[in-house]
């Protein structure tokens, strides 16, 4: 039997609310709650719920057959509890099935582990207390936020004790080599590295709302796969189902029938990560000299740093991690996790059409500048 | 005496200096027993189909419970002929801005950075278009009006003034308060050029608003030195005070720049001289109020720069926020390349905030309590800044002599000279 391997991402970065130069020094609330509360419900009532719901009852129907793992960022949590508690208890429903594999990440979904290995270090710790507050696991997988992934990273994560991450097979590093086998990290091998079939994750994400894409489609592509090939993984965000693509687009029908179509008509089982790693060994190594992520045809880290304001911005909030770290105050605590979220810097792109790079960059210096200020 | 007066802008709806200037000088004459007739090209969105409103006194929204500002009033016919006519814009960049707004869609709206501007979809699409439609709505208001001199603020408004003189017969002053030079530096626009030059040739005499201005006109115009002549531009006194308002919330120095983020106005300067400052004291900030087509640049060089965390910006700053502002700053900074006048030093003096400004402008000329540099001198700019912001001594004696010398700049005293130049006009006639 060959392995398949869902995993799913469920994150809210915490938005920023208009902050002006006259606030600076004034008012330390940083936060566009209303925008917060309704992108939460709206997210819950559409996605968490109903696909919550609907991945519970396959597991009743299913039983061990069915299997998959999450990723929750802790702001998206923290969020959760406040605006949609109902939605979090579904979640731990779901998490106390035995059946969903917990992964660990960074707590705020930030670009830590390209600034400051202590702050990267943090970020982990601080994600893995809230995962044993909330489900009571200790998460053994980890995925980085978008995948970013370097031989580095991947020896940092080592150093955390984890024996698997998760990371994009992206065509500029893997070459002629196929994601579907598993690999180990390039400085410390003990570190398996997991691949996403982005072909396949893309598929769903991507085609899914724009032409007919049936379960049948991914059935006859799984059977299309040499034979040898021993573990494909998709990777998308949870909010894909009824929030990025509407239920009218009838992605909950696809995810209905795709767990009972996969077992019936293909070679292929549903596991989570690190059954894998207990399962097979690795084919070679996975080398990512530069850094990689998931984002954009290009694979790398455009989308967070490299423009004038990207980098202004993160090296202003990594240059005082140090007084944040000896502050020991919770409630700059806080602030500096939301303050960390990739959302900010990819917010100040300029790659892209529309958005508005130059005025979030103004806002958010003047957020940083308050921060800052306060630990004088 | 009676003036028919062609402005482009007036309070409250304001987007830079000649409105204030306007409304000051209104005032200054009607202390002096002159009567304006006052005109300004405007876009309602709900215009009717009359070209032009002759608005009373409690249709115009300032304050006129003062009683002083009631005998202005009775003074005053403030008239708006419906038009696209705006303000510091070239007719290039109204064709961009016009193309803008019917392409506009959702979502490119940016919340920070304010003003945009209605096009009511009733007029042109040209700028030109628009001067000449002014003109010769002007022309025609001029005849079922009795007046004695006629009265025009720059380029827009120099057409109606020339067709007015010349339905009418009655002599003309034309008013510089900026040059096409000023505007874009050596690239300038020939047609706005040659508007400019008509119309000083037409008038009977010429107002500069300083003497910067007048070598301009002489120089670059080649007009007649003798009918040039200067009148500065005043402030009106406040009795407000910045107590009234909240303090700056860090706890360094503010250093403000405030103004259109264009050419004319010399941000670049201001962002350089802020990086220099930084090297040795990193604790000041730098914040940059207004808006303008070098805003995206600014801000590019900003975090080029890496100062980011000390350098912010406002957006569009009008009313109480530009006090709010001064309320928060410790040195203003106007580092303008060529400034014809520049009243914004004059209103922070006001409030008794010291000052640097370019020895490029007007009010260099007026003012003596205020540090003066090259514009292009960065390490001056950058030294005199930071003189301000660290020595009490000069710091104190620039903030109170400042407001005591901005208090003497009235209107009153400037009105009274340009009532000198309409005598001037009306007997060489």
């Amino acid at each position: 039997m060959r392995n398949l391997c869902f995993y799913f991402q469920v994150h809210q970065p915490y938005r920023l609310r208009t902050y002006r130069f006259f606030d600076i020094g004034k008012r330390h609330f940083y936060y566009d709650d209303y925008n917060n509360r309704i992108t939460m419900q709206r997210v819950a009532d559409k996605c968490y719920i109903p696909m919550n719901k609907l991945m519970l009852k396959k597991i009743e129907e299913l039983g061990n057959k069915m299997k998959f793992a999450i990723s929750f960022s802790g702001t998206g949590i923290e969020q959760m509890e406040v605006y949609a508690p109902y939605a979090l208890e579904s979640f731990k429903k779901l998490v106390a099935t035995g059946n969903v594999e917990v992964l660990a990440e960074t707590y705020s979904h930030s670009v830590a582990s390209l600034m400051n290995k202590e702050a990267f270090k943090m970020e982990v710790a601080e994600h893995k207390r809230l995962m044993k507050e909330i489900f009571n696991v200790r998460p053994k997988t980890f995925h980085n936020t978008e995948l970013i992934y370097s031989n580095e990273i991947g020896a940092d994560v080592a150093e955390m004790g984890f024996d698997l991450i998760l990371t994009e097979g992206a065509k500029h590093v893997l070459g002629w080599k196929s994601p579907n086998y598993l690999y180990v990290n390039a400085i410390n091998p003990k570190l398996k590295v997991m691949l996403r079939n982005w072909k396949m994750s893309d598929e769903i994400t991507l085609k899914f709302a724009h032409e007919t894409f049936k379960v049948d489609d991914f059935i006859n592509w799984l059977n299309s796969l040499p034979k040898e090939e021993e573990i494909v993984n998709i990777f998308v965000d949870y909010e894909t189902f009824g929030e990025a693509l509407d239920a009218s687009t009838g992605i909950f029908e696809f995810m209905k029938y795709l767990p009972d179509a996969i077992l019936k008509n293909t070679d292929f089982k549903l596991v989570t990560p690190h059954q894998i790693v207990e399962k097979l060994q690795p084919m070679g190594v996975f080398d990512a000299p530069i850094p990689l992520s998931c984002r954009d045809e290009e694979r790398d880290l455009s989308n967070w740093m490299g423009n004038d304001m990207q980098d202004d911005a993160l090296a202003t909030l990594y240059g005082c991690f140090k007084e944040v770290k000896a502050s020991k105050d919770e409630e700059l605590m806080r602030d500096w996790r939301a303050l960390q979220a990739a959302e900010n810097f990819a917010a100040m792109c300029t790659k892209h059409q529309g958005g508005t790079p130059y005025d979030y960059y103004i806002n958010y210096m003047n957020v940083l500048t308050d921060f800052i200020n306060r630990m004088k | 005496m009676r003036v028919l007066m062609f402005g482009w802008e007036f309070p409250p709806h304001i987007t830079g200096g000649l409105g204030t200037a306007c409304f000051g000088m209104t005032k200054g004459l009607a202390k002096n027993g002159v009567e304006v007739l006052f005109v300004v090209p405007k876009a309602h969105g709900d215009e009717d189909q009359t070209s032009v409103r002759l608005l009373n006194a409690s249709d115009v929204t300032v304050d006129i419970d003062h009683e002083t500002e009631r005998s202005y009033w009775d003074r005053v016919q403030y008239m708006e002929i419906g038009s696209n006519i705006i303000p510091y814009v070239g007719p290039e960049q109204y064709a961009t801005m016009f193309e803008e707004q019917r392409h506009a869609t959702r979502g490119f709206h940016s919340s920070v950075f304010a003003p945009r501007y209605e096009f009511s979809g009733k007029y042109g699409a040209n700028l030109m278009e628009e001067v000449a439609r002014y003109a010769l709505i002007g022309s025609s208001l001029a005849t079922q009006y009795d007046f004695d001199v006629i009265h025009a603020h720059d380029w827009l408004t120099y057409s109606a003034g020339i067709a007015a003189k010349e339905t009418t017969g009655k002599p003309l002053v034309v008013h510089m308060h900026a040059t096409e030079f000023d505007r874009s530096g050596e690239n300038i626009n020939t047609d706005v050029y040659a508007i400019e030059k008509r119309g000083m040739e037409a008038a009977d005499l010429v107002i500069t608003v300083s003497d910067w201005t007048r070598n301009i006109v002489i120089e670059k115009y080649g007009i007649n030195p003798d009918k040039v002549i200067t009148v500065h531009n005043a402030v009106e006194p406040s009795d407000k005070s910045l107590d009234e308002y909240e303090r700056s919330g860090l706890k360094n120095k503010v250093v403000t720049f405030l103004g259109r983020i264009t050419y004319q106005k010399g941000p670049e300067y201001f962002v350089e001289a802020a990086n220099k400052i930084l090297q040795v004291d990193p604790s000041i900030h730098f914040v940059m109020a207004g808006t303008g087509d070098l805003l995206q640049k600014m801000i590019k060089r900003v975090a080029q720069l890496k100062i980011g965390a000390n350098f912010h910006f406002t957006g569009f700053l009008k009313g109480n926020d530009v006090d709010q502002m001064f309320a928060m700053t410790d040195v203003f900074v106007m580092p303008s390349i060529s400034e014809p006048f520049g009243i914004v030093p004059l209103e922070a003096m006001r409030l008794k905030v010291p000052v640097v400004i370019s020895k490029q402008s007007g009010v260099s000329e007026v003012v003596e309590h205020a540090l003066k540099v090259d514009f292009w001198d960065i390490n001056g700019l950058a030294d005199a800044i930071y003189g301000l912001c660290k020595y009490k001594a000069v710091n104190d004696i620039f903030r109170k002599e400042g407001k005591e010398e901005v208090d003497n700049l009235k209107w009153e005293y400037a009105a009274k000279k340009i009532k000198n130049v309409y005598e001037l006009a009306i007997n060489k006639n």
